[in-house]
């Protein structure tokens, strides 16, 4: 078996192998956590803490689940360090866990860790399916970073909640794109980032 | 009158797609012709009905803070919220697996029709959220945790089967060769989203 390499399985799901914008899993939290760059990134971290354990306890046991309960199996691990994430957020970053709401909980739904388990863990070693992880975990997120940038800069002006639009700017006419904090747009600009990466990477165009 | 207005809240406003991206892996992944994605629907809004009020039952009876109360008054203290996650997957991943087997037993033709969605409903954010949003939401009653679950699965159902038809119709058109297939589906899901923000502040 041609063994990818390791460093290809941190490399790839930045780019020819995303898993937002080319696998097309864990849509769903990566466009509501993105109106401000804090949550997106609490959540970037969340979702690779989870993909990388995850993939590294069902590949250490993958040898013992039986095929037929393995989603439930797969369902109580992810939900177990869910729910650890969850109460460290709860804990640490009370305001930030509000703001996130029922989306932390989602990770347990959330199609990149259950592919990622039954795409990879279960085929593979513990170490490599740990690296697989964490490199999905960053590609996804690169995706919410890149999303969550725009949103804040163009809809409030600022990043981090630092206002980076100078007053002046504000004097001369410019106003904040009230717009870009609709959950609209966060659907616009994934599909603005889809086109722009498939236009540079030609293999990854639909046929 | 409440109930009515949560449900056409839940359909149009709270719409699970298009105001909270709940499902979508699903939604993009079978969106591609009407007639599966009539099934994947229909088969959301019975899972949501089943699996909502059952969770709603597990909140209100064991997992809130002193909802353990009916087993005596030692019980009162007890708050088991932080294992609602686990509970919640656990209730949809069972209800799902009994949903198929009585289908299968009873109904064949429908089995065949919903076929291989079924299981993947177990994984569908839209669930999961459904039941999230019922615990954020603090429902006053079983009815209203129903009416809502109802509401979320009709609108989760007209949101999919619009963008299947608008698929179809894409697959004639000259789209940009980098937009092909997902691409162009994001963009035309953030314009139905648009227009779908029209219902906002509509109250009954």
């Amino acid at each position: 078996m041609a063994q990818t390499k390791n460093s290809e399985l941190l490399k790839n799901p930045l780019n020819l192998n995303n898993p937002i914008t080319v696998q097309v899993l864990g849509i769903c939290s990566a466009l509501a956590v993105t109106v401000k760059l804090e949550p997106a990134i609490v959540m970037a971290i969340s979702v690779t803490v989870v993909t990388a354990l995850a993939n590294l306890i069902i590949s250490l046991i993958r040898n013992t689940i039986p095929s037929r309960i393995r989603i439930i199996v797969q369902l109580v691990v992810v939900s177990f360090l869910v729910i650890l994430v969850d109460q460290v957020l709860k804990a640490f970053m009370y305001e930030l866990d509000k703001a996130l709401s029922v989306y932390v909980g989602l990770i347990i739904t959330n199609c990149i860790v259950m592919g990622r388990l039954e795409a990879f863990a279960l085929g593979n070693k513990p170490l490599p399916a740990l690296l697989d992880g964490i490199g999905n975990g960053f590609g996804y997120g690169a995706i919410l970073v890149i999303v969550a940038f725009v949103r804040e800069l163009f809809g409030s002006g600022t990043l981090f909640g630092v206002q980076v639009i100078p007053d002046a700017c504000y004097e001369l006419g410019y106003s904040n794109c009230g717009f870009m904090l609709n959950p609209p747009m966060a659907l616009i600009l994934i599909g603005i980032v889809i086109w722009i990466q498939r236009a540079k990477v030609k293999e990854l165009q639909e046929k | 009158m409440d109930a009515l207005n949560l449900f056409i809240k839940s359909i149009f406003i709270d719409n699970m797609i298009f105001a909270s991206f709940l499902g979508m892996c699903s939604y993009l992944a079978v969106s591609k012709t009407v007639k599966t994605s009539v099934g994947l629907g229909a088969a959301v809004i019975f899972v949501l009905l089943v699996t909502v009020p059952v969770n709603y039952l597990l909140e209100n009876f064991i997992l809130k803070p002193g909802a353990l109360s009916w087993l005596g008054d030692g019980y009162k203290d007890v708050d088991l919220s932080f294992l609602s996650f686990i509970m919640f997957i656990a209730v949809i991943a069972a209800i799902v697996q009994l949903v198929e087997m009585i289908v299968e037993k009873f109904a064949p033709a429908l089995y065949g029709q919903l076929g291989i969605f079924l299981p993947l409903i177990a994984v569908n954010c839209a669930i999961m959220g459904a039941s999230l949003f019922m615990q954020q939401k603090n429902f006053p009653s079983i009815g209203t945790a129903t009416v809502y679950a109802l509401g979320a699965g009709i609108g989760w159902f007209i949101a999919i089967v619009l963008m299947a038809a608008i698929r179809e119709k894409i697959s004639y058109s000259n789209v940009p060769a980098p937009l092909k297939g997902v691409g162009i589906a994001f963009i035309v899901c953030g314009l139905m989203a648009i227009a779908f923000m029209s219902f906002m502040g509509i109250k009954l």
